[in-house]
C-alpha cells in the first residue's frame, strides 16, 4: 500500500449518507447492515453493495473493532522515529512495518535541523520497558542504515474522534 | 472482561464481512449466540474498552487529505494551544508527547485545499511553527493488539 497512488473513490449522496451514519460505529445488532438500511430508508442490497464497493476501493480499510488500547492496559505508546538513509528507507520500512508489534509505519518528510527523522513506527506495550525492548529490535534490523533515533511517548490524549464528514 | 471478550477483540480487529449476518462465524467459533456477540460488543464500547466498532474510513481515498502535524508549545501556553487546536473539527487526534515537539495531531479534511488552510490558521493564531509531516509512504497498517 503506497500513498503515491490514491485511487480515489468518487462519493455520491448515498455513500455520504452511509459514511455519516457509520463513522462513529455500526449499529450493534445481529444484522447490522439491515438495521443501517432501515435507519437510512434504503434497500439492504444497496447498503451492502455500497459498503463492499468502498471496501474494494480502499475507502474503507476494514469493518472492525477499534480497541482503546490505553483502557486495555496497553499503557505505553511509543512513537519511534528514525533517521534512515533515503536510498534504503523504503526497503527497510517494509521490514519494520511487518514486525508484529508495529501498528503503523510511515515515511514522512524531515524538517532539519529540528526534525531529522524520516521513518515512523508506532510501538505499543504494557510499559516502557516492553516498548524499549521492541525498539532495540528495530534498531538491530536497521543497522548502519540508521543515523539516529528517538522514542516519543504520549503523555496525554488531548483529543480523539473518528473521521468527521460534514454536510 | 473475560476470555470470550478478549477473543472477540482479538478476532474482530481483523474485520467482519459485508454479509447479512456477519457475526455468525465468530459466534460459532466462540460457542455463543450472535445476539451475545453483539451484546458483548456493545458492553465493550459502553465501557470504553473499544472506542468503536464499525468501518475504518481512509480519508485520502474518499478524496480528502490527511497529515500529521507537530508543534513545540511553550509549557505555560500548553492548555491554551491545545484548546485552540482541538477546536478545529478537522483535528481528529491530538497527543501530548515527551519531546521538544510536544503536541502531535492529525488533521483530516474533506477538501484537500482546506488542509493547508487549517495549518496556516493554527500557525497564525498560535504564533508557533506547525511542522507538516504528511505520509509519503505507508509500509503497513496493522493496528492489531493481541490481548
Amino acid at each position: 500500500m503506497t500513498d503515491g497512488s490514491p485511487g480515489m473513490h468518487a462519493l455520491d449522496a448515498v455513500d455520504r449518507a452511509i459514511i455519516r451514519a457509520t463513522q462513529n460505529g455500526l449499529p450493534l445488532t445481529v444484522e447490522p447492515y439491515a438495521t443501517l438500511a432501515e435507519q437510512l430508508q434504503l434497500p439492504l442490497e444497496e447498503v451492502m453493495t455500497r459498503l463492499q464497493g468502498m471496501q474494494d476501493s480502499g475507502a474503507i480499510r476494514r469493518i472492525a473493532a477499534v480497541p482503546q488500547h490505553y483502557a486495555l492496559g496497553i499503557r505505553a505508546n511509543g512513537m519511534s522515529v528514525w533517521d534512515v538513509d533515503d536510498a534504503m528507507v523504503d526497503a527497510l520500512g517494509e521490514q519494520v512495518g511487518a514486525l508484529p508489534f508495529v501498528s503503523h509505519s510511515y515515511r514522512r518528510p524531515r524538517h532539519p535541523p529540528q526534525w531529522p527523522y524520516n521513518l515512523f513506527a508506532m510501538v505499543h506495550g504494557r510499559d516502557r520497558r516492553q516498548v524499549e525492548a521492541k525498539v532495540a529490535e528495530i534498531a538491530r534490523l536497521l543497522g548502519s542504515a540508521c543515523r539516529g533515533h528517538d522514542i516519543l511517548y504520549s503523555s496525554r490524549l488531548l483529543k480523539k474522534t473518528g473521521l468527521r464528514l460534514s454536510g | 472482561m473475560d476470555a470470550i471478550d478478549r477473543a472477540l477483540i482479538n478476532r474482530l480487529q481483523d474485520g467482519i464481512a459485508v454479509t447479512r449476518r456477519p457475526f455468525r462465524a465468530v459466534a460459532a467459533e466462540l460457542g455463543i449466540s450472535e445476539q451475545q456477540v453483539v451484546d458483548r460488543l456493545q458492553a465493550l464500547v459502553d465501557s470504553g474498552l473499544l472506542s468503536r466498532f464499525g468501518p475504518l474510513y481512509n480519508a485520502e481515498r474518499l478524496g480528502g487529505a490527511v497529515t500529521l502535524a507537530a508543534i513545540a508549545v511553550p509549557e505555560d501556553r500548553y492548555e491554551d494551544v491545545a484548546e485552540l487546536v482541538n477546536a478545529y473539527p478537522e483535528v481528529a487526534h491530538n497527543y501530548a508527547r515527551e519531546h521538544p515537539l510536544n503536541m502531535w495531531f492529525v488533521v483530516s479534511t474533506e477538501r484537500p485545499d482546506r488542509l493547508q488552510q487549517v495549518l496556516e490558521d493554527i500557525r497564525h493564531r498560535s504564533g508557533l511553527e506547525v511542522y507538516d509531516m504528511p505520509r509519503q509512504r505507508e509500509y503497513y497498517i496493522g493496528l492489531r493488539f493481541e490481548l
